[in-house]
């Protein structure tokens, strides 16, 4: 420890109710570094960030920033100190110009807004600088994910800081954007800048810190030098043991093709064309997944395979049977099974019990009903079966679905949809929200069930999880597959540059 | 013979749409201003019904217009204070505390009007017409336009201060991405619950005066339910004008048209309709011009929604 730190935070407890979130926390961080703050999802990184920047106020404990206690729980004294966050869910109002975001609670509010024409060129001067691209007089609205994180930096940056917090800012991002990034915070150190970068990638980290504070369970568990630590030891200390980074895999055998797709196109829920002309195939016995940067069509691509969105144009056939226009339950009538994006909205209901989220397919069909009245000892039998295979925890199966864990949730999904014994597995963002070792069992029983000549199509933002189990690659962008690449993680690079639009081709592989 | 096409008949018809506009203006007006910081406030019905009688009750007191005019301001903010009190800080369902605001406008007006006033069966002076020099001599249009009382003029000026207000002061910056992202103004240190406040009162306060243009501009007298819907018209123009203080002012002219309308249609004796098709006709146009615009793609993302600072 030093004698005099640049930040320090020290011993903060937060809870929301019974709901710990800042267990006793204590961080501190030196000037002129780049600090990772590593840690699963709910590890607690965003809610320490709030609280340092005075957006939630903590229960007990003390800042200390350059040398003096910081005056916690108000925005305005963070600004006034600063130290600037980026978060994780922009802070941008969509339907203001990027200088209107930049001026927004500046000044005296019943000042007239008249000297815009300063405020675009400051932002023109600071945006050059840095090579970031942003246009003062953009709305919000009409920029892509990546330019408005370029926008949300700059606004940090135009306000003035000496401290920047950069939240999951890698989560949105292609590869090669996220290295533009990382230049750019190596830049702003440069500048005298500090910056404290949260992030649950090991690679990222790795690559850009000076120091690395590990939290686990609301607590910083460890702080270390990146020089003195390897990617092994941190994702152990993340999830408090050592975790299996390479799935054992025997190479695929694909058999009959059992989903077909073919020149499918249709509208998202604005109207606009969300996918053109998709065709692509799933074999028995195969994971085929689907990468992209999230909104280029993903989420339409499996709503419209599931029959929950109509489509324009195309032809979907499952098993060589035309499956076309079908409604969702007839689809999974044909031994289909749907593990969706968003498990809170469409795949669990959050105040029913395990047990009746367990037969939300099969509710009205025997054996859990008979003469319209649900047999409640079988549902309960089958449920407790599911339980004991997926290692779910819970007390037992009449606990509320709400109280489980997110991936105790996510099992209960796979559970379900697996018993259905089925041909075809359509499933979106696995693994989305859910510990590490959640994870890791379900993406095994992934490759069990393909091994079993089950085929599976994965749709995804993580590449990490697309290369532990698929065996290719299909990339979407702007509503088309761009190309396809086999599972290997070589390919990395080229994977990247679909998902940012190029094709490859030109790109030089490595060995 | 009918004389619903001379140019008198028009300018007439002009003329009387305006003034049959002036409260709802006001009040469409106000509600831009409260939904544009996504406070949804239908409680402008009570709210205007308040005013009414607060500004009657001023007024019979004092014989003087402008006290009853503050009067009736004063009485709109005091029920938006209410309104704000429940919807920000308790943060209770937008709709429901704005339907009890209505309820409570209608029996507490009709209660203290039966108690105090309806015995006397006097009214008040009315704001009286002032003729604007140079305009008001214009042929035809002039003398029915610009021979109004000072509360009809005042719309324009009331239009002209809200788009200062919203879209060139910092105030009404910040009051807009309150609406759309309240979270981004906590985040920039302003209080999200403050502008709240402000929006609301300001858009009450012209619900109140709308409210009192009805006693003392319109007709002489408080009558139970004086306002006879016109705080849900006014919730139904802010719809039709996408969410703009100039939209608003040009759409209350359209419906005043359809007040005015109606009423010089009822006086034509040639016309074989019974009076009541003629009396629906705002309703009518209301209920048409909100399947015409439909949709919610202009409307402030947070609109009816509380803010959780979590």
């Amino acid at each position: 420890m030093s004698e005099r730190p640049f930040l320090r935070m020290d011993n903060i407890h937060k809870s929301f109710g019974e709901i710990i979130v800042s267990a006793g926390v204590t961080l501190e961080v030196e000037e002129g570094e780049i600090h990772s703050l590593l840690g699963e999802n709910g590890a607690g990184k965003s809610v320490l960030m709030s609280i340092l920047c005075g957006i939630l106020s903590p229960n007990s404990g003390q800042i200390i920033y350059k040398g003096r206690p910081l005056n916690i729980g108000s925005p305005r004294e963070a600004i006034r100190h600063r130290i600037g966050m980026v978060h994780q869910h922009f802070m941008l109002v969509p339907n203001l110009t990027v200088a209107e975001n930049y001026v927004l609670g500046q000044g005296s509010p019943l000042r007239l807004i008249h000297d815009m024409e300063k405020v675009h060129a400051r932002i023109r001067e600071l945006s050059d600088r840095y090579g970031l691209g942003v246009r003062p007089d953009a709305v919000i609205e009409d920029l892509s994910v990546g330019e408005q994180q370029r926008v949300e930096i700059l606004k940090v940056l135009y306000h003035g800081t000496d401290l920047l917090i950069l939240d999951e800012p890698t989560a949105v991002l292609t590869p090669q954007e996220t290295d533009r990034l990382l230049d750019l915070m190596r830049g702003l150190v440069k500048d005298g800048k500090t910056v404290i970068f949260i992030s649950h990638k090991l690679d990222e980290v790795m690559r850009v810190s000076d120091r690395i504070s590990v939290m686990r369970d609301c607590r910083v568990v460890h702080t270390t030098r990146v020089a003195d630590t390897d990617p092994r030891e941190l994702a152990r200390l993340m999830v408090g043991r050592d975790v299996l980074m390479e799935l054992p895999r025997a190479p695929a055998d694909p058999g009959d093709v059992v989903l077909s797709v073919e020149g499918l196109s249709c509208r998202n829920d604005l109207g606009l064309p969300a996918l053109r002309d998709i065709g692509l195939q799933v074999r028995r016995g195969e994971i085929v997944g689907v990468a992209g940067v999230s909104g280029n069509g993903q989420t339409e691509l499996a709503l419209a395979i599931a029959g929950l969105l109509p489509i324009d144009s195309g032809r979907l056939a499952l098993n060589g049977r035309d499956i076309t226009g079908l409604s969702p339950a007839e689809i999974n009538a044909r031994a289909f099974a749907h593990i969706p994006e968003d498990r809170h909205k469409m795949g669990i209901l959050m105040p029913l019990s395990l047990a009746e989220n367990a037969i939300l397919e099969r509710y009205d069909q025997p054996p859990f009903a008979a003469r319209g009245m649900l047999q409640r000892r079988r549902i309960a039998a089958h449920t407790r079966d599911l339980i004991a295979r997926f290692r779910i925890k819970t007390p037992d199966e009449e606990e509320r679905i709400a109280n489980l864990s997110g991936g105790n949730q996510q099992k209960l999904v796979v559970a379900r949809e697996l018993a259905r014994d089925p041909d075809f597995i359509l499933v979106s963002q696995l693994t989305r929200g859910i510990d590490i070792g959640a994870i890791e069992f379900i993406l095994q029983e992934m490759l069990k069930q393909r091994d079993a000549g089950r085929a599976i199509l994965l749709i995804s933002t993580e590449l990490e999880e697309l290369f532990a189990i698929c065996d290719r690659i299909l990339v979407m962008f702007h509503g088309q597959i761009l190309g396809e690449v086999p599972a290997d993680r070589s390919r990395l690079e080229e994977v990247g540059l679909l998902m940012a639009g190029q094709k490859a081709g030109h790109v030089a592989q490595e060995a | 013979m009918l004389d619903i096409l001379t140019l008198g008949f028009l300018a007439t018809l002009l003329g009387a749409a305006w003034r049959l506009a002036t409260p709802l203006i006001f009040a469409s007006i106000g509600e831009v201003i409260s939904e544009r910081a996504g406070v949804l406030n239908i409680g402008l019905e009570g709210t205007m019904l308040m005013g009414a009688f607060c500004g009657f009750a001023a007024s019979f007191a004092t014989g003087s217009i402008p006290l009853g005019l503050a009067a009736g301001i004063a009485a709109g903010m005091a029920f938006g204070l209410i309104f704000a009190f429940f919807t920000i800080t308790v943060k209770a369902n937008q709709i429901v505390v704005g339907a009890a605001i209505n309820l409570l406008g209608l029996g507490l007006t009709a209660f203290l009007f039966r108690t105090y006033y309806v015995s006397t069966g006097r009214g008040v002076d009315i704001a009286r017409p002032v003729r604007i020099p140079w305009l008001s001599d214009l042929p035809f249009f002039g003398e029915a336009l610009f021979r109004q009382n000072l509360i009809v003029y005042s719309t324009v000026l009331v239009t002209v201060l809200a788009v200062i207000l919203l879209y060139r002061s910092s105030f009404g910056l910040t009051l807009r991405a309150v609406g759309d992202h309240p979270k981004a103004v906590d985040v920039a240190g302003r209080s999200v619950a403050a502008y709240r406040y402000g929006a609301v009162l300001i858009g009450t306060g012209l619900a109140g005066l709308g409210g009192a243009f009805l006693t003392l501009g319109h007709s002489n007298q408080f009558v139970e339910g004086i306002t006879s819907g016109r705080g849900f018209i006014a919730l139904a123009v802010v719809v039709f004008a996408r969410w703009s203080p100039v939209g608003a002012f040009f759409v209350s002219l359209l419906f005043g048209l359809f007040y005015a309308l109606q009423l010089q249609l009822q006086a034509q004796p040639m016309l074989n309709i019974p009076y009541q098709a003629f009396q629906a006709l705002p309703y009518l146009m209301t209920i048409v011009a909100l399947i015409v615009v439909g949709g919610k793609s202009a409307a402030p993302r947070k609109l009816g929604t509380p803010y959780d600072e979590r």
